[in-house]
């Protein structure tokens, strides 16, 4: 090898043996930890000969339910590790004071605050909402698929892959030591010369790719694949949320990743956009980026307003308060989404005037989503609440959202800002409102819809263990940090001077112990439930006596959805389909075409898997072929003419008549 | 509950026979083409900020010459119109006539793609390459961005011309006809704006 000096760096790039951080203990007992969990996991599989089941029922289905199922398995998993990022952070926070320096050097903890933040939005809050919407959306328009099934699959391994990468800088080189949203000049190549955010532009736009074919794909399906009679003002107020959110995606991914590829050519070509020298503006990345950021927090946001609207109608047991006004504080929110983003910078010097604009625009959202507030709370008012662990989840985020909302239009006051930027008063506001908004709701949704996808319920008990452990841990780990923001603490240092503060990282610390707790309960939710799942079994397909259309279905629908497509004639269709007595037809059915399984989606994301760590290490020769093999694959893939099948006759009345006799047998 | 009046009008609740949900394939392409326009916009937005930041280098009046872009629009102009004719054929069915407008307008296309490598080519062996300054970074970013839109156009009408030679003018193969459609117009629009906005008011400037 050392004969050839060139040949190995044609070959490897700059990867070399040192690039393995077999130096840091923490990350080689990580490591130790996570290959014998897949080692294990890779055992179990072969000894109980899953591979050729995994393949063929999940990995290449195109059936958008278990899509969504497999996107909210990854946001589960990149939940732990983004959560492990978290634990360790409050935990050398809590002891680096004074002489001591803790146990993390600063090289590692600015990797794992970087890490933490990308990992929770992109490849936890993310998958969680596009899985979510993946699997209720088409079931409650009364649709038999998405628009592109195959685009799906696709979607779903780009994102996979983009996560992979990640997982990988762990093991290989590093992660980007610049925040979450990699700022330059800190990430340009002169500062940040290692391959830390080349990690971080790769794993996001191959990500972002899938985001973005999965928000066409999904609003396509939206605006041509509703059932008759559902007009728009008749759609589910969750459907209505994902079509809010897949127009903010594919409004605001695009300038994503056009900032990251400027900031890519920066950084491979030597361009001059946001350097300090030659002209070039890095003010200029901050805005892109944030023009971007912001419409995400939206994109988060708004399926988990979806999930309450659902819950707190099904559980209340009434037809949801206002909803042509949720409707419309929606779509008002998707466009205020884009006249806010400066406010993520007042202090940048923008002038009075326009942080006064930015300021007002941002107190503005906070006006249709308190509209949200007052109708959820007023479809409660006189309801028969049934206080199940979906409905828990949404009070608590009623109360919690609304103190998370409050501290956010306090941030929006320009003159309040400038004190408390960067702080961690800024800190404890959006983990107010992720974790109160987004998390509560995607747990809310999960507990929800887990029957429907199943087949049998979430075990209660479990799952109120978690519900109390997360919300009590969420304000003894977030409430020290509003305290602690108004003391002046900036966010992301790794040691503290003053033994004052001490006390309050204590307390935060122990909050995320008791999120830990809350996160160990909802595993053991799962496991409990799938052990019980006989008693927890759901015959009916409507367990919680809800109102939308997926509730119609067996639970798990069959893969055709509905043997005939639905007609609508009211917002709560299933619930008016109830009131009538609605006998499902039991004869008369027809062959139903439906899209054909397909391996395409997972190579071409592994194609790019290769060439995203190719490119990150300069491997140059390694990406060509990665890439010229991506593109031939889906050139191949495209004369792919016989894409879809008949499911015969006999076979859906074979799948009815069982129903029938189920829910015969269990009236 | 004493009426019932909603029963007794006898709702039905579902679609008796066969439902045919529409094809969404034209309709998701131009949302896919709106969101690559917001890419475009994008790199606009850089031209427009960093387009007079030439950090004691060349500036747009000097660098830009508007006589071989005159003939690059020419030819991609020319190339939409044919692509026009290309769908006109398509849809009367004569897909031999069609296949030579799709290679004419392949051709044109080509033709755009050497031409403005020749430029690029240029304007480095000057000393103006991307790196220079941040006028140029961002120029090349945008004229680039449009010419690996092309390329990326060119791959697809060869792939779809085989295509239709092996399949002829089946529904799929005119649907995938229009999306190229959809996509080579959209370019030529672009092409209008980088046109007008950096090479025309550069050259002014």
């Amino acid at each position: 090898m050392l004969a050839h000096p060139d040949l190995t760096t044609l070959i490897f790039g700059r990867l070399t043996l040192d690039q393995l951080p077999l130096h840091e203990p923490i990350v080689v007992g990580t490591f130790i930890v996570v290959a014998l969990g897949a080692l294990a996991l890779l055992g179990a599989v072969t000894y109980f000969r899953l591979w050729g089941y995994l393949w063929r029922e999940w990995f290449t289905s195109i059936d958008h339910k278990k899509i969504g199922v497999m996107y909210i398995i990854l946001a589960l998993v990149m939940l732990l590790r983004g959560f492990s990022d978290a634990i360790m952070m409050r935990a050398q926070q809590a002891i680096s004071f004074g002489h001591s320096t803790g146990y993390l050097p600063p090289f590692h903890y600015d990797q794992i605050f970087t890490a933490h933040g990308v990992i929770m939005i992109f490849f936890v809050a993310m998958p969680f909402v596009t899985g979510l919407m993946n699997f209720v959306m088409p079931l409650q328009i009364g649709a038999r698929d998405v628009a592109f099934p195959f685009l799906n699959n696709f979607s779903l391994w780009m994102t996979i892959s983009g996560a992979v990468l990640v997982m990988i800088s762990l093991f290989v080189g590093e992660f980007a030591r610049t925040g979450w949203l990699a700022y330059p000049p800190l990430s340009d190549i002169v500062a940040s010369p290692d391959a830390g955010v080349d990690y971080y532009i790769w794993a996001l736009q191959i990500a972002g790719v899938g985001t973005l074919l999965s928000g066409v794909n999904l609003l396509t399906t939206i605006i041509k694949m509703r059932a008759p009679g559902m007009t728009l003002m008749r759609m589910p107020i969750f459907s209505w949320t994902a079509l809010c959110t897949n127009v903010l995606i594919v409004a605001a991914f695009p300038v994503l990743t056009a900032a990251l590829a400027l900031l890519a050519l920066d950084r491979y070509a030597g361009t001059n956009f946001f350097t300090t020298m030659l002209g070039g503006n890095a003010m200029m990345y901050v805005n892109l980026i944030w023009i971007w950021g912001h419409p995400e927090v939206y994109i988060l946001v708004l399926p988990a307003f979806g999930v309450f609207s659902e819950v707190t109608a099904t559980f209340c047991r009434k037809r949801l308060f206002g909803y042509a006004s949720m409707v419309y504080a929606t779509v008002v929110i998707t466009v205020l989404s884009y006249l806010v983003w400066l406010h993520h910078f007042f202090t940048m010097g923008s002038g009075a005037s326009v942080n006064s604009f930015f300021g007002i625009t941002t107190m503005i959202i906070s006006i249709p989503t308190g509209a949200k507030i007052f109708n959820w709370l007023f479809t409660m008012y006189r309801g028969r609440i049934h206080f199940e662990v979906p409905m828990m989840w949404t009070v608590a985020f009623m109360i919690t959202f609304v103190i998370g909302g409050m501290t956010g239009v306090m941030l929006a006051i320009p003159p309040a800002d400038f004190s408390l930027h960067n702080s961690l008063f800024l800190i404890a506001h959006f983990h107010n409102v992720i974790i109160g908004g987004v998390l509560f709701g995607m747990f809310a949704g999960v507990n929800y819809w887990f029957p429907k996808a199943f087949g049998f319920r979430l075990d209660p008990f479990w799952g109120k263990c978690a519900f109390w452990f997360w919300v009590i841990g969420f304000y003894f780990a977030f409430m020290p940090l509003y305290v602690l923001g108004f003391m002046g603490v900036t966010r992301r240092l790794s040691h503290f001077d003053n033994p004052d503060l001490q006390k309050w990282f204590v307390i935060a610390a122990f909050g995320a112990f008791l999120i830990l707790l809350g996160i160990l309960s909802m595993l053991m939710q799962f496991y409990v439930s799938f052990r019980d799942r006989e008693k927890l079994r759901d015959v009916t397909g409507d367990p919680w006596d809800a109102r939308t259309l997926e509730w119609s279905t067996s639970s798990p629908p069959p893969k055709y959805n509905f043997a005939f497509t639905p007609l609508i004639n009211d917002n709560d269709a299933w619930w008016q389909m109830k009131q009538h007595r609605y006998q499902r037809p039991s004869q008369g059915y027809l062959p139903i075409h439906m899209p054909k399984n397909t391996g395409a989606g997972i190579i071409m994301a592994g194609f790019a898997t290769v060439f995203g760590f190719a490119m990150i290490w300069y491997m140059w020769p390694l990406a060509i072929i990665a890439f010229v093999a991506l593109l031939t694959t889906a050139i191949a893939h495209t004369f792919n003419y016989e894409r879809d099948y008949y499911i015969p006759v006999d076979e859906v009345a074979r799948v009815e008549a069982a129903r029938t006799e189920l829910l015969a047998s269990h009236v | 509950m004493t009426a019932d009046n909603g029963a007794s009008k006898a709702l039905s609740f579902h679609v008796e026979g066969e439902h045919h949900v529409p094809n969404g394939t034209l309709l998701g392409f131009w949302i896919y083409l709106m969101s690559d326009c917001l890419i475009f916009a994008c790199l606009f937005a850089a031209y427009g900020v960093l387009g007079h930041e030439y950090a004691g280098g060349p500036r747009a009046s000097e660098v830009l010459e508007l006589p071989i872009v005159a003939v690059n629009t020419t030819l991609l102009l020319l190339s939409s119109i044919t692509y026009g004719f290309a769908v006109l054929e398509m849809q009367a069915n004569r897909k031999g006539m069609m296949m030579m407008w799709l290679a004419i307008t392949g051709l044109l296309g080509a033709g755009f793609i050497g031409l403005e490598l020749k430029e690029f080519a240029h304007l480095i062996s000057i000393g103006a390459g991307p790196q220079r300054s941040a006028f140029l970074s961002s120029f090349f970013t945008l004229v680039g961005t449009h010419g690996l839109h092309v390329t990326s156009g060119l791959i697809w009408l060869v792939t779809l011309m085989v295509q239709v030679g092996k399949k002829g003018l089946i529904p799929a193969n005119k649907r995938r006809l229009m999306c190229l459609s959809m996509f080579w117009h959209f370019l030529d629009l672009i092409w209008v704006g980088v046109f007008s906005f950096v090479y025309l008011m550069g050259v002014l400037s």
